[in-house]
């Protein structure tokens, strides 16, 4: 077992369009580190290059102690799921699992013994004389799975295991991984672009957009403390809101009308002109139905859709955006993979709440967990830095010096 | 149900279609000699020409034959063993590597297999003469390795693009060297198109009479194809042709095995290498 250390790493393809552009992160040995972005952000690409699939055009990849850039992937001695799995079609489960020890040439009894104990743990005894074709899914996931437990790798490699999943196995696989990676306690990097998988997984969580590291942090500091808009955007579901927002002394005005923030926050945004307000769906709520309003404020909006969950209702209040935020928005947007058609509030309600689609609602917002963001750069104006972990940015370096924020 | 009876109608008439010259050959092989030379048309032997196995020893007894079986079985068996593993490892590489000129060699390799044949012969005969491998095994080899080469190379690396990338990484990170990735994965793997390509050489090299007739001058290497147009008994005008029968369903035989063996070598592989990890 060992850590894994990657310092200013760049991939650059023949085009010289930096796929992975000067990324540092410390895996600590034992570690649960994933690796999150949109499609093209660069973390396959990264993964592949911890795995030596990819060549590195420049910085340093060491593992453990050893520097590792040159060498071959079958002399770093780790082990990957694949997305797809590559499974050997024409070997049986067991030969599957049997496969690295049959390369390093282990004895038979050895071989039979590791392969037993990796089966046994992953509960696939009854099918070790099968082929690949003839299993589903899960048990195809479970054999990959088993081909990198089975031998002592310093580090487990996944590139978005339960992608071909559907979604409850997907969610017992994830619970599975997961204690697999607590009881044997192996340095881990999860590649995936799922942020529920992100979430629940990783012990640290990297951020990436286009190649660049946005923020590395736990999942709650990324969820409470996002430094940028694209963290903010990516990282919740549904996702933050994005409102334009004038600051003028401790009164935020935003589309719906103004509401009170706390002072220390109204500080940091003072001067800033437009800005862009971030307010997760769940920190809104029915006034009719808040215990304590004191926290808050209220505003009065028009509910366009209501969906009732049960637990919850999510009620969509469309506003308009000036020109500039709306830019700003929609390049988020694409940065997202999405595609926002309007311009509108999503707000989670109690599933007592009686506002029907629509009523003019009386909303309340819990302003002390708004986050001010400058539309220009989308730099998080109010963010924590000492719960924040490393953002990418100017306040990388401050950030960083703090020691481990994230534990 | 009418389309029942159309598919076995359709079904008869191509087995007849196919099978009717090789089953007359057949009863053939069974007439004296005298009975063909005399006129006898029907399917089985008149009363009294039958000739049992007699034309099969006498065959089996010929020693210009069994020079001529053993040639094609071992100059068929060798160009196709090579021209197999070439073609292997031509269209791995062909398949996974971008290098300069690679569709160079995939247009070149169709054009020298669109190549007639016959307008080699000559020049071949002479160059052959003048380097010593007139009517010797490497004489036939290299020929029939050079037209089979470009079909097996294109059908492999058809099989290869097949193969996941994934499949050879997953290898390399479980501690396979380049070449075993290669050997204990992408190999198996592409089994059927080896095995396709391994009949379709093997066709080529037994069933060729052009090289095999011009190329050779003695028992030395001259294959069955070419020893049977040798095949002439005592009298020059009047071939035995039930001897020659003979000789053609023993000729026969290995091409049906072979392709019995490698036909379920390739049912075999496609099942397996069908699955995507």
């Amino acid at each position: 077992m060992a850590g894994i250390s990657m310092r200013n790493i760049v991939k650059k393809y023949g085009d010289g369009f930096p796929a992975v552009n000067d990324v540092s992160i410390d895996i600590a040995d034992g570690e649960f580190m994933i690796l999150v972005g949109p499609s093209g952000c660069g973390k396959s690409t990264l993964l592949r290059m911890i795995v030596g699939l990819e060549d590195i055009t420049s910085g340093d990849m060491v593992i453990g102690e050893k520097r590792v850039n040159d060498l071959a992937p079958r002399d770093r001695n780790l082990a990957m799921v694949f997305q797809n799995y590559a499974l050997y079609p024409h070997l049986s489960v067991y030969e599957n699992i049997a496969f690295p020890l049959r390369l390093a040439k282990a004895p038979d009894s050895e071989v039979d013994e590791k392969v037993r104990a990796a089966s046994k743990t992953l509960e696939l005894d009854e099918h070790l004389d099968r082929k690949p074709g003839n299993l589903s899914g899960g048990q195809r996931q479970r054999v990959a799975m088993g081909r990198a437990i089975v031998r002592d790798a310093d580090a487990f490699l996944f590139d978005e295991p339960l992608s071909n999943l559907d979604a409850k196995l997907r969610g017992q696989m994830r619970t599975e991984i997961a204690r697999l990676q607590k009881r044997l306690g192996i340095t881990t990097v999860y590649v995936t672009h799922d942020q529920t998988e992100a979430m629940t997984l990783g012990d640290r969580v990297a951020v990436l957009k286009r190649g660049v590291l946005q923020q590395l942090a736990s999942p709650r500091e990324l969820y409470e403390n996002p430094g940028n808009l694209f963290v903010a955007g990516f990282i919740g579901s549904p996702p933050m809101n994005f409102l334009p927002a004038t600051v003028e002394g401790t009164s935020v005005k935003l589309p719906f009308g103004s509401v009170e923030i706390p002072a220390e926050k109204a500080e940091k945004a003072a001067g800033k002109g437009l800005l862009i307000a971030g307010i997760r769906p769940e920190h809104f709520e029915d006034a009719s139905v808040v215990d304590d309003p004191g926290k808050g404020s209220t505003f009065r909006a028009q509910v366009d859709v209501v969906e009732w969950l049960g637990n919850e209702a999510y009620a969509y209040l469309p506003f308009e955006a000036p020109p500039e935020v709306q830019q700003q928005l929609q390049q988020l947007e694409r940065d997202l993979d999405g595609e926002a058609l309007r311009t509108q509030l999503v707000v989670s309600l109690d599933g007592a709440s009686t506002i029907a689609e629509g009523d003019e609602a009386e909303i309340w917002v819990n302003t002390a967990k708004m986050h001010l963001f400058d539309p220009q750069t989308g730099e998080n104006l109010t963010v924590d830095r000492s719960r924040a972990g490393r953002i990418h940015g100017h306040a990388m370096e401050a950030a960083a010096e703090q020691p481990a924020a994230a534990g | 149900m009418k389309q029942k009876v159309g598919l076995v109608v359709g079904v008869l008439f191509v087995l007849a279609w196919c099978l009717l010259p090789v089953a007359w050959i057949i009863s053939l092989s069974f007439k004296t000699q005298e009975s063909v030379t005399v006129g006898n048309p029907g399917f089985f032997p008149a009363e009294g020409t039958n000739a049992g196995l007699d034309n099969y020893r006498s065959v089996l007894d010929n020693g210009q034959f069994l020079d001529a079986i053993r040639n094609s079985i071992g100059i068929s068996l060798i160009a196709t063993f090579l021209s197999v593993v070439i073609a292997t490892l031509a269209a791995y590489a062909i398949a996974r590597l971008e290098f300069q000129g690679k569709k160079f060699v995939l247009t070149m390799a169709l054009v020298i297999a669109m190549f007639p044949v016959v307008s080699l012969v000559g020049p071949l005969f002479d160059m052959w003469r003048a380097i010593g491998i007139y009517d010797t095994w490497p004489g036939l080899i290299i020929p029939y390795m050079s037209f089979t080469l470009p079909l097996a190379i294109w059908t492999l690396s058809a099989f290869f693009r097949e193969i996941p990338w994934e499949m050879e990484q997953a290898a390399q990170v479980d501690g396979a060297t380049s070449w075993q990735a290669f050997r204990r994965v992408i190999v198996p793997l592409a089994a059927p198109g080896v095995f396709t390509a391994a009949i379709l050489t093997f066709f080529f090299a037994w069933n060729d009479f052009v090289f095999g007739i011009s190329l050779t001058s003695t028992e030395a290497a001259r294959p069955i194809p070419a020893a049977l147009s040798f095949f002439v008994g005592a009298d020059p005008f009047n071939r035995p042709a039930s001897l020659l029968a003979a000789a053609a369903v023993v000729a026969t035989i290995p091409i049906v095995v072979i392709v019995l063996i490698f036909q379920r070598k390739i049912v075999a592989g496609l099942t397996s290498g069908a699955v995507k990890g």
